[in-house]
């Protein structure tokens, strides 16, 4: 399979690789996917508690180089965003920006719902 | 060095330059039809290709006139299974495989359970390996067939013809193999091992891709066939179309060579698959073999690399050319049938490599690729959260995963 350039380049540089401290109140860590789908993502995002904006976020990604790279560009989005603003990024919208072929939809949906539970998981930490 | 390397033998080979040369006279001076009876273009080639079929079944312990050109081992295997099927139906209509066998065996098996045969896929262990109590029980009155392969095309484990030829011949069914990973590989004699029927196919072995043929044994005893295809009635009756012949002469060369080094060239390729697998575990942890550790053929090792994706690895060893049991690479997405029918958990053949080695394999090319898939499976764990989550001491079968 021919991979796009935007596939590779995530792929062999990937942005924000790493684990935040999961027990830290200000981190929401998402993981998504099953190890027999071939396909898991864990994504993680560092909130500012006064602003809500996402000051960090890391991701590990078992999977395909099309799941490592929708993993990475998530990382990549949701940086300067409020939490709010992180939850409406569509899975689409990733499928544009690496040109993914119909067969790698599923793993711009898992980013999309990486990003969600990892927020999810934020404010079930920090419900007021 | 050249790159990419090719380590995908299994899947095919170059055509060796000597059987290249072979060929060549046949495609412009001798292009006669060696069906043509009637002038000297035709009896040219028919000496020819009579010449072929001799050395062809010589090397299997055969005779030239059981040998059945066709197009490629999954027309002989659709002919073998097919043809007896058709020709003994009133005999019976059991027929007896495994679930690893090639799709060129299940396939048509499963067309004939559509028309009211009745199919037995043997259990396999762990390694691949049935159980010949298991197979020996499983014969009954109405059983026609029993097609077992040779060597896994994916897991390289081998099949004990004798034993098995043993207990078909003393129960009287008709004992088939698809030998495509085992000829010119392994030493196969028809009589020593009471095969029937054995497939086979030149590109695996150094010859033409379009080319292969059929074993079918002519006495003690005749085994009869119904054709698939119809026409001119060539090959007896039993595979109509004008002859392949510089394919043929081609295969029969690609044999000969094969054959002239199998044992050294085994013990060579054992050694370098043995090179591989010792310096890839001396560096990685949860690595696994798939198949059997010795009963395989001398230029498979399948691995798995736990926690490590197969496509995302081959996409970090893109200057070598090896394949995966991983769903990402097949059209069906869903990881390789074999490693399944094993026992092996989905997330261990979603990780699965097999290097397949052969004639033009070098040392220098083993250690490079030893060192090529160290680092890229290193570097890919560093990114795996299953391999985070086992260095914490997390058991993975207890987590709840959200599938989708």
């Amino acid at each position: 399979m021919a991979y796009s350039e935007k596939v590779i380049d995530h792929y062999s540089e990937p942005r924000n690789v790493g684990s935040l401290d999961k027990s830290d109140n200000s981190v929401g860590t998402g993981l998504v996917g099953a190890p027999e789908c071939g396909d898991v993502m864990k994504l993680q995002i560092q909130v500012d508690p006064e602003t809500k904006e996402i000051v960090d976020a890391k991701f590990k990604t078992f999977g395909c180089g099309s799941a490592i790279a929708s993993s990475s560009l998530a990382t990549e989005w949701v940086k300067g965003k409020n939490i709010d603003e992180a939850m409406s990024i569509q899975n689409t919208e990733i499928v544009e920006e690496l040109s993914l072929p119909p067969v790698k939809i599923h793993c711009s949906v898992l980013a999309e719902d990486a990003i969600k539970a990892a927020i999810t998981d934020y404010k079930s930490r920090n419900q007021d | 060095m050249k790159l990419p390397i090719y380590l995908d033998y299994n899947a095919t080979t170059p055509v060796d330059p000597q059987v290249v040369e072979a060929m060549m006279p046949f495609f412009t001076e001798s292009f006669g039809n060696a069906a043509s009876r009637n002038h000297a273009f035709g009896w040219q080639v028919e000496r020819v290709v009579e010449d072929a079929r001799e050395s062809i079944g010589s090397a299997i312990g055969a005779d030239g006139k059981e040998i059945v050109f066709t197009s490629g081992a999954t027309e002989s295997d659709n002919l073998a299974i097919l043809g007896v099927a058709e020709f003994y139906q009133k005999k019976g209509k059991h027929i007896i495989t495994s679930p690893i066998e090639h799709k060129a065996v299940i396939d048509p098996c499963q067309a004939l359970e559509q028309r009211g045969y009745e199919i037995t896929f043997l259990d396999v262990d762990k390694d691949g390996c049935i159980d010949l109590k298991q197979l020996e029980e499983s014969i009954r009155e109405d059983t026609i067939l029993v097609s077992l392969m040779a060597g896994n095309n994916e897991i390289g484990t081998l099949n004990p013809l004798k034993e098995i030829g043993e207990i078909t011949r003393s129960k009287g069914v008709i004992f088939h193999t698809d030998a495509t990973q085992g000829v010119g590989k392994i030493p196969i004699d028809v009589d020593e091992m009471k095969i029937d029927l054995l497939s086979m196919t030149a590109h695996k072995m150094y010859g033409p891709k379009g080319v292969g043929a059929l074993y079918v044994r002519r006495k003690k005893p005749r085994v009869r066939l119904s054709p698939i295809m119809f026409g001119g009635g060539h090959e007896r009756g039993m595979r109509s179309g004008t002859l392949n012949v510089t394919g043929i002469v081609g295969f029969a060369k690609a044999l000969e060579l094969s054959i002239s080094e199998i044992s050294s060239e085994a013990e060579r390729l054992i050694g370098l698959r043995q090179r591989l697998f010792e310096r890839l575990s001396a560096e990685l942890d949860y690595i696994f073999l798939n198949g059997h550790p010795t009963q395989r053929l001398p230029n498979n090792l399948n691995l798995s690399f736990g926690y490590v994706e197969g496509e995302s690895l081959m996409m970090g060893v893109s200057d070598l050319a090896v394949s995966s049991g991983s769903a990402c690479t097949s059209a069906s997405l869903e990881p390789s049938y074999v490693l399944r029918a094993l026992g092996v958990g989905d997330d261990l053949a979603h990780s699965s490599i097999r290097f397949g080695m052969g004639r033009f394999t070098k040392i220098e090319e083993i250690d490079y690729t030893a060192d090529k898939m160290i680092v890229a499976v290193k570097r890919l764990r560093e990114m795996s959260p299953l391999y985070e989550m086992v260095k914490e001491g997390v058991d993975l079968s207890t987590v709840e995963w959200s599938s989708h």
